[in-house]
């Protein structure tokens, strides 16, 4: 049977300071491998700093059709915002 | 490279205002001075949820309610960003919750007074969000990269925290004679605790100076008070409370407020665990940690299960 490199997920971060960011994905037989090809691949024009790599197998993302469900709770909560409260203008560094 | 260039570059990387990130190199008092702070920040986020969960069930409305709740909500999430931030660093959560049962990380002693009346809800988020956020700002802008990013969430988040706070006062004080006396006595009882939560005078802090050296702290303790004072008094002024401060009094030649000594005896008590509530703080977080222990294995049982059905079935 033909055995195929697996699948990673890149994530570059371009500065300290910043977060890795995800990119896209590649081809890589082991780890070591997907580090060096995002160099390649990801980074040509020095943007970045760091690399993290995770075969993409180990992602478990949420289901599009649960879009709704999932995130409506958050929705019909605007007093979690700072506007849902009335402050006179006057009111300085509030 | 040997440790003395090592730490020369550390530092060279510091003056000139690149991040620190996990894997990069950092001295051993580096970590430690993280661990230290990013923990007792994230023990001060969750044992800060005590004193206003007590109200959750009093508030007075449904609006303060919900308020209140996501407030506390709130307070959860941000432990749980600090958690991470420190965990970056090589401590695991069980060792960052067992120092802090055993006494060895502290918290914030802000939240070893008891809140006693609703306007106390109002207080806390005013003054007590207020003084946290004034260092939270700062702190957006500290040298360790998941810090500084955890910082940056929080702040955003937060700043309905304060608003909340002031607005149940400004209800408060336009209303009944009782009203406004339960602000006022909320006022006086907070004011100098809030005070204190920027730390011991400068010359008495032993972490400051190595940790603006670090840029972990960009503002000194009595730096960050100052410019607190400056921000609240008119606040204060505008609720028409008054400050309980004998020796508060504008100074034009300082642009700032001048402001009486504070209790560093109290403050100090209370730190050492003297506190109106440091027994009661502590007492309610272990039990609700040990009574939550089931929680925590049965899901690991379940999930072991799952894994092992899949296991089968797959073969």
């Amino acid at each position: 049977m033909k055995k195929n490199w697996p699948l990673w997920e890149i994530f570059i971060r371009s500065k300290n300071g910043l977060s890795h960011k995800h990119v896209g994905s590649l081809h890589a037989s082991d780890a070591q491998m997907a580090i060096e090809n995002a160099r390649d691949v990801y980074t040509r024009r020095s943007e970045g700093v760091s690399i993290w790599v995770v075969e993409s197998k180990h992602i478990t993302a949420s289901s599009p059709d649960q879009t709704g469900s999932l995130f409506d709770p958050a929705d019909d909560k605007v007093y979690r915002h700072p506007t849902f409260y009335h402050l006179p203008d006057e009111v300085k560094h509030i | 490279m040997s440790d003395n260039q090592l730490t020369k570059h550390f530092q060279d990387q510091i003056d000139q205002e690149v991040k620190i990130e996990p894997k990069d190199w950092m001295p051993e008092g580096y970590r430690q001075m993280l661990i230290r702070q990013i923990s007792q920040h994230a023990h001060s986020e969750v044992i800060g949820m005590l004193p206003e969960g007590n109200w959750i069930s009093r508030a007075p409305s449904l609006r303060r309610k919900v308020a209140l709740l996501a407030k506390v909500q709130d307070e959860a999430g941000h432990g749980l960003y600090l958690y991470s931030a420190a965990e970056t660093l090589g401590i695991d959560r069980d060792e960052l919750i067992a120092q802090l049962h055993q006494g060895k990380a502290k918290y914030s002693s802000i939240f070893n007074y008891p809140s006693l009346t609703w306007a106390d809800m109002g207080a806390i988020g005013w003054l007590v969000d207020g003084a946290a956020i004034m260092n939270q700002v700062m702190l957006t802008r500290t040298s360790y990269g998941p810090y500084a990013r955890a910082m940056v969430r929080i702040c955003k988040e937060e700043s309905f925290h304060q608003r909340q706070g002031y607005e149940i006062l400004l209800t408060l004080v336009r209303g009944s004679e009782d009203q406004k006396a339960m602000a006022q006595d909320s006022l006086n009882r907070w004011w100098w605790p809030a005070l204190m939560m920027f730390g011991p005078n400068d010359e008495d802090s032993v972490h400051t100076q190595q940790s603006m050296a670090w840029k972990i702290k960009r503002k000194t303790n009595d730096e960050l008070r100052q410019q607190f004072i400056d921000a609240t008094v008119p606040q204060a002024d505008y609720l028409g409370l008054k400050v309980p401060d004998p020796d508060l009094k504008w100074n034009d030649e300082r642009g700032h407020y001048d402001f009486g000594p504070i209790d560093w005896d109290e403050f100090w008590q209370v730190v050492k665990g003297y506190g109106p509530c440091n027994r009661q703080r502590m007492r309610d977080h272990i039990a609700a940690h040990e009574e939550g222990a089931w929680v925590r294995e049965a899901a690991l049982a379940y999930a072991e299960k799952r894994a092992a059905r899949l296991e089968t079935a797959v073969a």
